[in-house]
C-alpha cells in the first residue's frame, strides 16, 4: 500500500517536472509540489496585496487633481489598480486559499505588499512619476511573468501588463506635460524623480546573492529573470526616458558602459529597503491602517447584501418564520 | 472573527466563475472569477472587473460550485477512448493528389 502511494507520488512529481520542462502550463487541479504551491500564493498573494495598497498612495490625488481630464484619467487609473488585486486573488484562490484569508492576512501583516507603497505622495508630480517609474518597473517585473509556469498567475499578467501599459504612458505624458511649464513645476518634477528613483530600483528585491528563495522559483518557471537582471533591464529603460524628459537621475555613477552595453548605476541603500520592508517605511502604518478601516467600513454593506441575496433565494421560509 | 455577521447571514461571499464573448460570433471564453453576493450582483462585479475596456458584448456568470470538471488524475483513461481512433481524421484517409476539392 505504502509502496504504491510512493509510486504514484513519484509519478506525479514526474509528470510535473516534464511538464514545466516542456514550457507547458500547470493548471489548477494538477498535482504539484506543496512548496510550489506555498510560493505560488506567497508571491501571488504579496502581488494582489500591491495592487490594493497601491490605490492609496495616488488616490490622495483624486480629490486635488488639476483638471477634469487628470481626475477622470487617475480615477481610472485606481479602478484598474482594485482590478488588477482581483485578477491576482482570483488566481490564488485556485490554489485553495480563500481571499478573505488573504484580506486579513494583510490586514494582520501577517503577508507582505510592495515596499514601494510606503513612501508617501508629497506633491502632484508624484503622479506622474508614480505612473514613469514605479509602473515601469513594475512592467519590468511583470512581463516575464506573463509566462510564468502557473497558468492562471500567467493568464492574470497578461491582463495586468496591457493596462499597465496605459499607467505608465499617462504618467510620462503628465512628467512631460510639466516639464513644458514653468520653472516652478520643472522643479517640482525633478524634486519628484529624485525621491522615486532609488526606491524605484528596490522594487526588484534584494541583489541576487542575497535573495534565498529566487533560485527555486526560477527552476519551477515562477520566476523568469533574476532580480539583478530585471533591475539593469529597467535602468536601461529608463535613462534616456529621463534624457527626454529632461530630467537628471539621483545617481552620480550612472554611465554608459560600452564594453557591457549597458547602463552602470550606484547600489541603492539595502539597509533602507530592509527597514521599509520590516514595517519602518514613512507609510507602513498609515497603509494598513487605511485598508483596515475600509475593510470595517465595508462590512455591513457585505452582511446586507448577503442577507438580501439570501432573502431573496428563500422568499417563502421567510414569510412562515414571520 | 470580523467577518462573522449578524444573526445566521455569513457575509461571504460565493465565488463565481466568468466567461466573457469578446465579440459576436465567437464563444464566451472563461476569464476567471469574482465573489457576490447572488447572481445579479456576480454579473455586475463581472463587468466592472472584466470589461472595463470593451473586452466583451456578452458575460455569462456560473457560481464556482455548480460546475463539474473531469479530474487531472484521470487524464489519461478518461480521454482515451479518443486516443485510437485515428480514422476519425481526415488525414487517416489516402486520396489521390489528383482529385479536386478535396
Amino acid at each position: 500500500m505504502t509502496v504504491q502511494t510512493e509510486q504514484t507520488k513519484q509519478t506525479e512529481q514526474q509528470h510535473f517536472e516534464r511538464t514545466i520542462g516542456h514550457e507547458q502550463r500547470i493548471e489548477p487541479r494538477d498535482w504539484m509540489p506543496d512548496g510550489y504551491r506555498r510560493t505560488l500564493v506567497r508571491q501571488i498573494a504579496q502581488h494582489a496585496h500591491s495592487e490594493i495598497i497601491g490605490m492609496q498612495p495616488e488616490g490622495t490625488w483624486l480629490a486635488s487633481a488639476p483638471s477634469l481630464r487628470r481626475k477622470a484619467i487617475l480615477v481610472a487609473k485606481v479602478q484598474d489598480e482594485a482590478g488588477h488585486g482581483i485578477y491576482l486573488y482570483s488566481a490564488a484562490e485556485t490554489l485553495g486559499v480563500d481571499r478573505q484569508d488573504l484580506t486579513e492576512q494583510l490586514i494582520d501583516r501577517r503577508q507582505k505588499y510592495s515596499s514601494i507603497f510606503n513612501y508617501p505622495t508629497l506633491s502632484y508630480a508624484d503622479v506622474g512619476t508614480i505612473g514613469w517609474l514605479v509602473d515601469g518597473a513594475a512592467i519590468c517585473n511583470q512581463v516575464p511573468l506573463c509566462r510564468s509556469s502557473y497558468g492562471p498567475y500567467a493568464r492574470a499578467m497578461i491582463r495586468v501588463c496591457k493596462e499597465e501599459s496605459f499607467h505608465q504612458r499617462q504618467g510620462f505624458e503628465l512628467l512631460m506635460t510639466m516639464m513644458t511649464g514653468t520653472d516652478e513645476q520643472r522643479a517640482m518634477v525633478q524634486e519628484s524623480v529624485d525621491r522615486w528613483w532609488w526606491p524605484s530600483l528596490m522594487m526588484f528585491g534584494p541583489p541576487d546573492d542575497a535573495s534565498p528563495n529566487s533560485a527555486q522559483s526560477m527552476a519551477w518557471g515562477i520566476k523568469r529573470h533574476s532580480n539583478d537582471e530585471l533591475r539593469q533591464r529597467f535602468v536601461d529603460m529608463s535613462v534616456p526616458q529621463a534624457e527626454v524628459l529632461g530630467v537628471t537621475l539621483p545617481d552620480p555613477e550612472l554611465a554608459w558602459n560600452e564594453e557591457r552595453g549597458h547602463y552602470d548605476f550606484g547600489e541603492p541603500d539595502w539597509d533602507e529597503l530592509s527597514r521599509v520592508i520590516r514595517g519602518e517605511g514613512a507609510c507602513n502604518d498609515e497603509r494598513v491602517a487605511r485598508r483596515t478601516q475600509a475593510h470595517e467600513d465595508g462590512e455591513w454593506v457585505r452582511a446586507a447584501a448577503a442577507a438580501y441575496a439570501q432573502k431573496q433565494a428563500h422568499p417563502v421560509v421567510e414569510e412562515r418564520t414571520a | 472573527m470580523s467577518l462573522e455577521t449578524a444573526g445566521d447571514v455569513k457575509a461571504e461571499w460565493p465565488p463565481y466563475e466568468v466567461f466573457v464573448r469578446s465579440k459576436r460570433g465567437l464563444n464566451h471564453v472563461h476569464v476567471g472569477s469574482i465573489h457576490a453576493a447572488d447572481d445579479e450582483m456576480a454579473l455586475r462585479h463581472a463587468r466592472d472587473v472584466y470589461t472595463r475596456r470593451n473586452e466583451g458584448v456578452s458575460i455569462w456568470v456560473v457560481p464556482s460550485a455548480s460546475i463539474t470538471a473531469s479530474s487531472p488524475d484521470e487524464k489519461d483513461s478518461f480521454f482515451e477512448p479518443s486516443g485510437d481512433k485515428i480514422y476519425r481524421h481526415p488525414t487517416f484517409y489516402d486520396v489521390a493528389e489528383d482529385v479536386p476539392h478535396m
